[in-house]
């Protein structure tokens, strides 16, 4: 597989290791990202079970219902692979529809969080009500942010696709939005583990 | 007639050549951009310094009352890390990097103005708190609560504190990606990783540092944002929240960026060392390790900045062990450094006299280091002048030394000039005396107890002699750096005549023209061991040049590259020049000033729609350089 995208990158581009710039940088952009989730998540940590006030988190977290909107999520991972192997092989029909199901369950993933969001604040855990509120709207909100700016990139190639600015030659530009999105399921994958599922 | 039209074709070429500035894409050109911006910003940091020297002169002095003192020693100190040292160090990354590498540019050219000019933007919002009489007051350091809580620090001071930090951190992140890409994948044919000259090992390695150690800072900055401005309680030690928290996130970020700093340095002065003393760097290797070393370890080493706030004797146990562990790889490099001097046909020039002094002054500021390692020790030194003495003897002695001399030795590559060496010996030992002169006295006054950050003392202390000396050698560092100014001036007026290889030197960068045409290389050179361009000219030292490992040389090197014809080599393809970069910053920084409107009173109904604008900018202007090609002709190869 990885030989198929050496091919696509542009001519004139060597690089020493073969590996093309993007995809370099989007490796080292992840890196530097881990440590930012990373970082937040120890914050979440470094307050867990230190909540004053109600109410605590097993009074809001609703663990079947963020299962769904999670299994959302990873689903979509399959599709944006579909999508890229689609791509590869030329098939931009096929390469649309898998990349617009993609963008539609990120789409539904955050919808369901927002749904979440106003769920727990109707129960009265706010940004402000204790350590809970504060460090799970922030880290989880985050990852919102991350899958928002993902659907919003997503969103930009489906276009394009259709201007031919999106083609197969640009198979490397896409495999690089792909480690992305898989990204920030995986990042999702440890918040809904450690917030969501280890018991309180 | 004909002279007004010269005039308007002189206007015109003006125009045209502010626009090639603010448009430029060059690795070379946004260097100097760089360079200047961060000098220009080290000549008023130093200035708050005299000023506070000034106040500092004599006991119970009021030059400055003791808000104005706070913002201006805040300033000071966040200006010369964050405006100064790193974007000096960033100015000679893209100067030298890809010439020492044999690359045409960067990896991601567009990218890299855009760290311009986002540094340039947020350094400016930073700058403007003055402006609006709101200077950030909370140390460099910003310590929760005084930077967290609204309560204590009223007004927008920390807001520009807070926000300008966060866009100089995403200008810092993008060029570390970028200089990362660019080291790891465009290296010249035959350039392996252990052949890398040793300046480019430390820019790698700095590339990573900041890549893992911003983030923390980043997700501080963010608790503290949220904190302001919506009230969370994550720094609120009424509802739990433990004001702690931001010093480890801060310093989780802070250790590592002491490396961050110092190991550039630390390879220039690798570089300029062998050059002067006509011998090899001793034991290369080592130094390289040393520095991953030194990397490594910063990580695990960020509570010693802590002792005193109360963590345990078992963490500050543990944290005094791994710092003293940083002594070794340290202590290493400068015993590799006085082993490349030892023996060596040393000849002090300019650069010269910078980098040896800077390992002297490295030394004196380590030992201190290795002294405050000692929990019991630093309990009292802790917030006392002997740290201020320690930290400035490595910052000032270490990285602005060596970037001073980096100065001299690569005028030629920024300009086609050779600065002037008498006056380069002069500015040496000006601010070689000035820098003793400053800070080694605050170690006696540190030691007898003068805390740093107060905005007086009184005349019982008995420090009103010593700090009469401190502010006179303040003002001779001062002095000194005019100095280095007229230097320049002399220079720029003389033609531009030097030589390709002024110093004899070992690395690719002096086998171009100086200064570097646009394209840099006309032919890529085939690198066939470490100081590429020394074994070329006189081989290994054992062989012969020519009889030297054929075997190994896939092409013949090409070494001496006079481009024969006008305009570019054929197949060399320049990025385009583009506005994209600075559009997008604009929008950033917008974004941030957004956020700081809305934490006044005046303009607050403001904050939100100028931060939609800027996220706006910022969105379109992505989408301009997403369909903006980035290489003349570029459509022809893709799609």
């Amino acid at each position: 597989m990885s030989h198929s995208h050496a091919q696509a990158q542009p001519v004139g581009e060597h690089t020493t290791t073969g590996i093309s710039h993007n995809r370099l940088m989007m490796w080292t952009f992840l890196a530097s990202d881990c440590m930012f989730f990373g970082s937040l998540i120890w914050v979440y940590f470094a307050y867990r079970g230190r909540y004053f006030e109600p109410p605590y988190p097993r009074d809001v977290l609703d663990i079947p219902y963020t299962s769904v909107s999670a299994a959302v999520l990873l689903l979509s991972s399959f599709s944006i692979v579909m999508a890229l192997t689609a791509l590869e092989r030329a098939d931009m029909r096929g390469f649309r529809g898998w990349l617009l199901g993609t963008i539609l369950l990120g789409a539904l993933f955050l919808g369901g969080q927002y749904y979440e969001f106003i769920t727990f604040y109707h129960e009265g855990l706010t940004l402000t009500a204790n350590l809970f509120g504060t460090t799970f709207f922030v880290l989880t909100g985050f990852h919102g942010t991350h899958v928002f700016i993902g659907v919003v990139w997503l969103l930009v190639q489906w276009l394009l696709s259709y201007f031919g600015k999106l083609t197969p030659a640009h198979v490397e530009r896409f495999f690089v939005t792909t480690l992305y999105w898989h990204f920030v399921d995986i990042v999702w994958i440890i918040i809904f583990m450690l917030v969501y599922l280890m018991p309180y | 007639m004909a002279e007004a039209a010269i005039r308007l074709e002189q206007a015109g070429y003006r125009r045209s050549a502010v626009v090639e500035w603010l448009t430029t894409v060059d690795h070379k050109k946004i260097g100097l951009l760089y360079y200047w911006t961060s000098i220009i910003y080290l000549l008023l940091a130093g200035l708050l310094a005299l000023l506070m020297r000034i106040q500092l002169a004599q006991p119970d002095m009021h030059f400055l009352g003791p808000k104005t003192y706070n913002e201006i020693m805040t300033m000071h100190g966040t200006m010369m890390i964050f405006a100064v040292a790193m974007p000096l160090n960033a100015a000679f990354f893209n100067i030298v990097v890809p010439l020492m590498i044999g690359a045409r540019d960067v990896a991601f050219p567009r990218l890299n103005a855009f760290s311009y000019w986002s540094f340039l933007f947020g350094s400016l919002l930073l700058w403007s708190s003055f402006l609006f009489g709101h200077a950030p007051d909370a140390g460099w350091t910003g310590y929760a609560n005084l930077s967290s809580s609204r309560l204590y620090s009223a007004g927008p001071g920390l807001d520009f504190w807070n926000l300008g930090l966060q866009v100089l951190g995403i200008s810092s992140i993008a060029g570390a990606l970028n200089f990362f890409v660019t080291i790891v994948n465009m290296r010249a044919p035959g350039m392996t990783l252990m052949r890398m000259p040793v300046y480019v090992w430390m820019v790698l390695i700095t590339a990573i540092l900041i890549l893992l150690a911003f983030p923390s800072l980043t997700v501080g900055l963010f608790v503290i944002m949220f904190d302001r401005y919506f009230d969370t309680l994550f720094l609120n030690p009424v509802h739990g929240g433990d004001p702690v928290i931001w010093q480890h996130l801060f310093w989780i970020f802070g250790h590592p960026e002491v490396y961050i700093l110092v190991l550039p340095p630390m390879g220039i002065i690798s570089e300029i060392l062998p050059t002067f003393s006509r011998k090899p760097l001793f034991g290369a290797p080592f130094v390289i390790f040393a520095g991953i070393a030194i990397a490594f370890l910063s990580f695990f080493v960020w509570a010693h900045h802590m002792f005193t706030v109360g963590l345990g004797p078992v963490p500050n146990a543990l944290f005094a062990a791994s710092t003293m562990l940083i002594g070794i790889p340290t202590g290493v490099k400068v015993f590799n450094w006085l082993a490349t001097m030892w023996g060596g046909s040393i000849d002090f020039k300019a650069p010269m006299k910078f980098a040896s002094a800077a390992v002297w002054l490295l030394m004196i500021g380590g030992v201190t280091g290795v002294m405050h390692a000692t929990v019991p020790l630093d309990y009292q030194q802790h917030d006392s002048y002997f740290i201020v003495a320690h930290f400035h003897y490595v910052i000032f002695g270490v990285i602005v030394m060596a970037l001073l001399g980096a100065t001299y030795y690569w005028f030629p590559k920024m300009y086609g000039r050779l600065l002037d060496e008498r006056l380069g010996s002069l500015h040496f030992w000006l601010t070689f005396l000035g820098m003793n002169l400053t800070f080694f006295p605050m170690h006696f006054v540190g030691l007898d107890g003068m805390p740093r950050r107060y905005f007086t003392y009184s005349a019982e202390t008995g420090w009103g002699t010593w700090n009469m000396v401190i502010t006179v050698g303040a003002f001779v560092l001062g002095l000194a750096q005019v100095v280095l100014l007229l230097n320049v001036l002399k220079t720029m007026r003389r033609p531009a005549d030097a030589p390709a290889d002024p110093w004899d030197g070992r690395t690719l960068e002096w086998t171009i023209p100086s200064p570097p045409p646009a394209y840099n290389f006309a032919v890529i050179p085939t690198v066939r061991g470490s100081d590429a361009f020394w074994l070329e000219k006189y081989g290994d030292g054992h062989h012969d040049a020519a009889a030297t490992d054929i075997s190994e040389r896939r092409k013949p090197a090409t070494f001496h590259q006079d481009n024969p014809g006008h305009g570019l080599p054929a197949g060399v393809h320049l990025p385009k020049p583009s506005w994209w970069p600075m559009i997008v910053s604009a929008g950033l920084t917008a974004m941030a000033a957004g956020m700081v409107m809305h934490g006044t009173e005046t303009l607050g109904s403001l904050g939100f729609p100028v931060v939609g604008l800027g996220a706006l900018v910022v969105f379109f202007g992505l989408l301009g350089w997403h369909f903006e090609p980035a290489i003349e002709h570029e459509e022809a190869h893709v799609s």
